[in-house]
């Protein structure tokens, strides 16, 4: 298992998970959201491609009410 | 003939390559209920609105999320930074929301509406880091709307570094306070528009009640930013077509020409033909 930081919480995932799986665990539907993984962008069509690593930072953000 | 009621010809609000219909832009933030919002949305006739980046939660328990409420037909996004405190947070958030308006094919994914605030309780900005972030985010191809103090000079520097529109506070944001220092608005409106009338100067934060919107219409803005007013007014429905009216009341009042104010009266009714006499000569007159 690696320790990841998921929206600033740490979390347990197995080795090799993806982001495409990540935020598929945690319920989130993609349409509405952009990932940054250690303050980088993941573009859409890389989620299934790009596999966590130990110690990875990543937030998951939406579109919420603002003025 | 008979009278139209239609609104006087305007042109259309340009920022940036933006063309917007309505010159007063809404916020979605505070609302009691999202249908609540989507109503108030529709009675504000805005067709540009403001939202927020946030971690992604899960959905609550209806499964609700903002943008199921929010026609991405009719309105174009203007994505906020609001929440930073610093250039880099800034930019990361400005990035992460064209992230999001990309894939959601929205016309607003290359623009953002830059907010660094220096402080929590004043939520006033913090100058530095925004001219710093504006930079950066002009640099990246933003085209950036900047919220600012309405500090002339300030706005002046913002303009320089490539801000698509200046958008100074008339008072801090969701006080309620209107527009507390109009001749400071007059000269960052004089100083903008110097060199180019509709570099587009935008009244963002402060507006309490209707009257607050058309005075800055009526001072020269190009267009008004405000949510608070609206979300949390006792009924929001009704104060977003408050703010409506007030848009076009106060930009028309602007374009028609006001009259210079006098100190002395001046009658409307004929002096002549009178029947009658006056009293008393008047001091300094006869």
């Amino acid at each position: 298992m690696l320790t990841i930081q998921f929206n600033g919480q740490p979390t347990s995932v197995p080795e090799g998970t993806t982001i495409e799986e990540l935020i598929q665990s945690a319920g989130i539907p993609s349409r509405f959201c952009a990932v940054e993984r250690n303050l980088e962008i993941v573009p859409k069509n890389r989620y299934a491609i790009t596999t966590v690593e130990e110690n990875d930072s990543i937030e998951v953000v939406t579109l919420v009410g603002g003025g | 003939m008979v009278a139209s009621s239609e609104p006087v010809p305007d042109k259309l609000l340009k920022i940036g390559t933006h063309t917007l219909d309505s010159r007063l832009i809404v916020g979605t933030g505070k609302y009691e209920t999202l249908d609540g919002m989507r109503a108030s949305l529709l009675a504000s006739h805005s067709r540009c609105v403001t939202v927020a980046i946030r971690r992604e939660r899960l959905y609550d328990g209806q499964g609700k999320n903002l943008l199921d409420f929010i026609d991405l037909d009719r309105y174009t996004l203007l994505p906020n930074t609001a929440g930073c405190y610093n250039a880099i947070d800034a930019v990361r958030v400005a990035r992460l929301g064209r992230e999001i308006l990309k894939t959601l094919e929205n016309p607003g994914f290359d623009w953002v509406k830059l907010e660094v605030l220096g402080d929590s309780k004043t939520l006033l900005p913090d100058p530095l880091a925004t001219l710093e972030a504006c930079s950066r985010l002009v640099d990246d191809g933003f085209q950036v709307l900047c919220y600012t103090s309405d500090d002339p000079i300030m706005a002046v520097r913002l303009k320089a570094a490539g801000a698509t529109a200046v958008m100074p506070a008339g008072s801090p944001i969701g006080s309620g306070q209107g527009i507390l220092n109009p001749n400071n608005l007059r000269i960052i409106l004089e100083y903008l528009k110097s060199d180019d009338p509709d570099y587009p100067v935008i009244v963002d934060a402060g507006v309490g009640s209707a009257s607050d919107v058309s005075i800055a219409f009526e001072l020269g803005a190009d267009g008004v930013l405000l949510n608070t007013a609206i979300a949390h007014a006792r009924d929001p429905v009704m104060m977003a077509s408050a703010m409506h009216h007030a848009t076009l009341a106060g930009r028309q009042s602007f374009l028609a020409g006001r009259i210079p104010k006098r100190l002395y009266a001046q009658a409307s009714s004929p002096e002549e033909g009178l029947i009658t006499s006056r009293p008393h000569p008047s001091a300094g007159s006869d």
